[in-house]
């Protein structure tokens, strides 16, 4: 009996590393892109490994890298930060209700560390509870795929000619489109909040007066604001577990 | 203690206790309907208002930076995978400033 319980979450650390290996790859990829953005922001490979490892969240450590090249003040960035983080607050609920209420402590402080939108998905995936084993294999190949391409970026970015630089720092913003556009097919909703963010944050920026005020203060009152109008205008569905 | 680090402090206390605290604290859904509908909208507007129009930007020219915005929506849009979308906003990068 022993033996088989170890086999089995063997098994699920084994297969977790299996389904992490295309998303730390793609990772990888993305990263380096981060890594390029973070050396001109003045990080050292050093902070964007530890940042990468740390943090692992492109939108999140992409704000922050902002702010610090913009020289915000510590309030700011903490803002700034958490309103690009702010879906992790919803994922991560869910993600609780997907745990066996057996999930111990460290179990759930662990995962949540690496609550990414990509390894939440294929957590979510998951029928019935998400054993904390597999997600401990997907997060073995995500984070240093993360971490060291943002190293890798960092250092080997500036040796790249200036055209393959240009075009890799538009990777990063094609894994936002990846997140928010697919879901504008499925909701009106967002498919407006979508193309006002798009457009208020434009208009901002050459507005004069407006333009002024730093990028990170302008996007985060750009983003509350919307989404308050959105949730007061169309609120979200009442429970949809009510069948 | 220099200014990057502080800042790295900041980020990533601020990145881990968003992600943390539903996770061991809350048990139950979220009740509140506006609480709920702010949450699920923030990801999209804040997500968007990061790219646009910093995509621009970020290449050698305007021109390739909306051609890869372009390119991103259309693939997205077609539900391409992240690392295919990825490669396509860069290649639509390189092939314009190839021929410009």
């Amino acid at each position: 009996m022993e033996n088989k319980t170890e086999m089995e979450s063997a098994n699920l650390f084994a297969s977790g590393i299996k389904d992490g290996i295309p998303v730390g790859l793609g990772y990888f990829a993305v990263a380096f892109a981060l890594g390029i953005t973070m050396k001109n922001a003045g990080i050292t490979p050093l902070q964007g490994f530890l940042i990468s490892a740390l943090n692992n969240a492109s939108a999140g450590e992409y704000a922050g890298v902002t702010m610090i090249a913009a020289h915000a003040t510590l309030l700011e960035t903490a803002m700034m930060v958490l309103t690009a983080n702010a879906r992790y607050l919803l994922m991560s609920t869910a993600f609780a209700l997907k745990l066996s209420p057996k999930t111990k402590l460290w179990e759930r402080v662990l995962m949540g560390f690496d609550l990414t939108d990509e390894l939440f998905a294929l957590g979510i995936r998951q029928k019935g509870y998400i054993a904390p084993k597999y997600y401990f294999g997907m997060m073995s190949v995500a984070i240093p795929g993360w971490a060291f391409g943002t190293m890798f970026g960092i250092i080997f970015g500036a040796l790249l000619p200036a055209r393959i630089v240009s075009a890799l720092s538009v990777a990063l913003f094609g894994m936002f489109l990846a997140v928010i556009i697919p879901e504008t097919r499925n909701s009106r909703v967002i498919a407006v909040i979508v193309v006002c963010g798009f457009f208020f944050s434009w208009l901002a920026s050459v507005l004069p007066g407006i333009r002024e005020i730093s990028e990170g203060v302008r996007m985060l009152v750009i983003t509350i604001v919307i989404s308050v109008i959105a949730a007061l205008v169309h609120p979200v569905e009442e429970e949809e577990n009510k069948a | 203690m220099s200014y990057p680090v502080q800042q790295m402090i900041v980020m990533t206390v601020v990145t881990f206790l968003v992600r943390i605290i539903p996770l061991t604290i809350l048990r139950k859904p979220v009740k509140n309907r506006f609480v709920r509908s702010f949450l699920t909208y923030v990801p999209y507007v804040s997500l968007a208002v990061m790219t646009f129009p910093a995509i621009l930007h970020a290449t050698g020219s305007v021109y390739s930076g909306a051609a890869a915005f372009v390119v991103g929506i259309v693939l997205t849009w077609n539900r391409a995978s992240l690392l295919k979308t990825a490669a396509g906003c860069c290649l639509a990068v390189l092939i314009v400033e190839w021929l410009i």
